[in-house]
């Protein structure tokens, strides 16, 4: 589903993010990727959101090779791919329902259909009752699944996260890494960048590690 | 709900690229729609948030499109003095002392039978001489002249009443007749009326460039500032699959509204300086007997500026957004 062929990215500033970096994640997984702060574990992200190009390397989503991806096919491509980021990027000015509804709004679903899915994917993370809720009056927690379900509301084919839990506490963190288990096991492809290796080893998934731009090891 | 009920037919379902590449070209029309109709709500909402910073932008786009406006449309009303000045255009043949009564006849005769003259009128010079005789109260002196002084005189009307140019080649032809002494053109006014005319046709164009250029310049600021203010909420929509044409679309409605509001405040500015003017120039109108009123826009015209201002926002819009969107990459 994902697959990188000997990737490599140099910034323009000289510095290699990533080195020969090859890997697959198959359709239905989930997959961890582990590193110190600095490893490239967000530029590997980035360069399947196409929000980078590499500099070397083939990088292939979903049977696309996306250095055949040219700028007009850039949004269908991010369309089909579901992010979660560490800080949620919810949009503050807006209810929670909104949040959720923007990639099918995009999408061009009507209202109908955006309230049922909306709906789907909100019970899917408990917050089915805080669809008018302001985000700034949500808890970190439910900040986060608000995230989560604006990722999974196009039932995307793919699942990406980086540092979903770099903000909250133990518990509330192995919740959230269990819900995105959930979503693996009902047919999305999941790969998730997070430095905390307590939490994940405890995970039975692989995990793929990097160290400085170089892949290190996939158990 | 969906994700665990579905499990076995989750894992068949082909990849939600792959349908929405197939939903028909209605649907898709439908949602270009929907989302048009809902950007143009949106901006209007959002402008409508802030009202006091959106009317002074409307105001300032009003009074920049109103001043081109109202000068043309004082060309337009003088254009409309022009022609009641015209008909009275015409040219004063003197003739010569030596021409008699019967030679002036028929030379009136053999003028008014050219292509390029409408009329001539005869006035001979004793008719002359009496009516200054009347006029001038003067008729002791002219009594004691021993002859009359006067030149008969034609009143020649050129059948091209507002050329200027045509009357002066009439008079040029006129002149070179033996009979005649002197020719006088009495469309000095009108040259001068339609020089002017000329000249501020040519301000008011370079003007109205001008502001035009200022509007949109305008506009395309208050579109950056926008665009500033909504930068994360662009690059989310940008990471999840959002156009260009969809991250595009709320700014060109803003500039659109920003725009028209603003041809709405020029059609109202403009109104309104004709209504202040209308009773003075129905007085001065009154006093020279005239049959002369200022006319407006009208409907149309003020529809016009209407549709003009919403140009003028959108090509604001357009050159914000071209120039300060794509800086706005998702990071
Ligand atoms: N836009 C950028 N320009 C230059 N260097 C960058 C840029 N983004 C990241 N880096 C560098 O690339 C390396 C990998 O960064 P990153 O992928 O963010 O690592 P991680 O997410 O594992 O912490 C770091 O050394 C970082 O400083
Ligand atoms: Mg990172």
């Amino acid at each position: 589903m994902i697959s990188f062929e000997r990737v490599s990215k140099r910034y323009d500033n000289g510095h290699d993010a990533l080195r020969e970096v090859s890997f697959d994640v198959n359709r239905d997984e989930l997959v961890f990727l582990t590193g110190h702060s600095g490893a490239g574990k967000s530029t590997l992200l980035r360069l399947i959101m196409l929000m980078e190009q590499p500099t070397r390397g083939r990088v292939v989503v979903n049977g696309n090779d996306l250095s055949r991806i040219g700028r007009r096919g850039v949004p269908a491509h991010r369309r089909g791919i579901g992010v979660v980021f560490q800080n949620h990027r919810l949009l503050f000015d807006r209810p929670v329902f909104d949040n959720v509804a923007l990639p099918l709004t995009i999408a061009g679903y009507d209202d109908r259909e955006v309230g049922r899915r909306v709906r789907a994917a909100l019970d899917k993370v408990g917050l089915l009752d805080h669809e008018r809720a302001m985000p700034v009056t949500l808890s970190g927690g439910e900040q986060q699944r608000v995230g989560i379900a604006r990722a999974v509301v196009g039932r995307p084919p793919v699942l990406l996260a980086d540092e979903p839990t770099g903000n909250l506490d133990p518990a509330l963190s192995a919740e959230i890494m269990q819900l995105f288990a959930d979503f693996a096991r009902v047919g999305l492809t999941v790969l998730i960048a997070s430095h905390d290796l307590s939490l994940i080893s405890r995970l039975r998934h692989r995990i793929v590690t990097l160290r400085e731009g170089r892949l290190v090891g996939t158990h | 709900m969906w994700v665990l009920t579905n499990v076995p037919r989750a894992k068949k379902r082909p990849p939600e690229g792959a349908r929405v590449a197939r939903r028909g070209v209605v649907t898709r029309y439908r949602a270009w729609v929907r989302h048009h109709r809902a950007s143009a709500a949106d901006s209007l909402l959002k402008i409508l948030d802030h009202p006091v910073s959106s009317m002074l932008t409307w105001l300032v786009v009003g009074i920049a499109m109103a001043l081109p406006v109202s000068l043309m449309l004082t060309l337009d009303n003088l254009r409309g003095l022009e022609g009641s000045v015209a008909d009275e255009a015409s040219l004063s043949l003197f003739l010569a002392e030596s021409v008699d009564t019967a030679a002036a006849r028929a030379l009136a005769q053999t003028i008014s039978e050219r292509d390029d003259v409408a009329g001539v009128r005869y006035h001979s010079r004793d008719k002359a001489l009496e009516e200054f005789r009347e006029q001038s109260g003067f008729a002791d002196i002219i009594d004691g002249l021993g002859s009359n002084p006067l030149p008969h005189l034609l009143l020649v009307t050129p059948r091209d009443r507002t050329s200027v140019a045509a009357s002066e080649d009439l008079a040029a032809a006129l002149s070179g007749l033996p009979a005649v002494a002197e020719v006088v053109v009495d469309s000095a006014w009108l040259r001068r009326l339609q020089g002017l005319l000329a000249v501020g046709e040519r301000i008011v164009l370079t003007l109205a460039l001008l502001l035009s250029m200022g509007v949109v310049l305008i506009l395309g600021n208050t579109i950056r500032l926008a665009i500033e203010n909504r930068r994360e909420e662009i690059r989310v929509v940008r990471l999840v699959g959002g156009s260009n044409a969809f991250v595009r679309r709320p700014f060109l409605y803003t500039g659109l509204w920003y725009g028209v509001g603003g041809g709405v405040a020029a059609a109202m500015l403009t109104a309104l300086g004709l209504w202040s003017l209308g009773g003075p120039v129905s007085a001065l109108a009154a006093a020279y007997d005239a049959e002369w009123s200022l006319s407006g826009l009208g409907i149309v015209g003020s529809c016009q500026l209407v549709l003009a201002g919403g140009v003028l926002g959108l090509v604001g819009a357009w050159v914000a957004v071209s120039r300060h969107l794509r800086a706005v990459e998702p990071a």
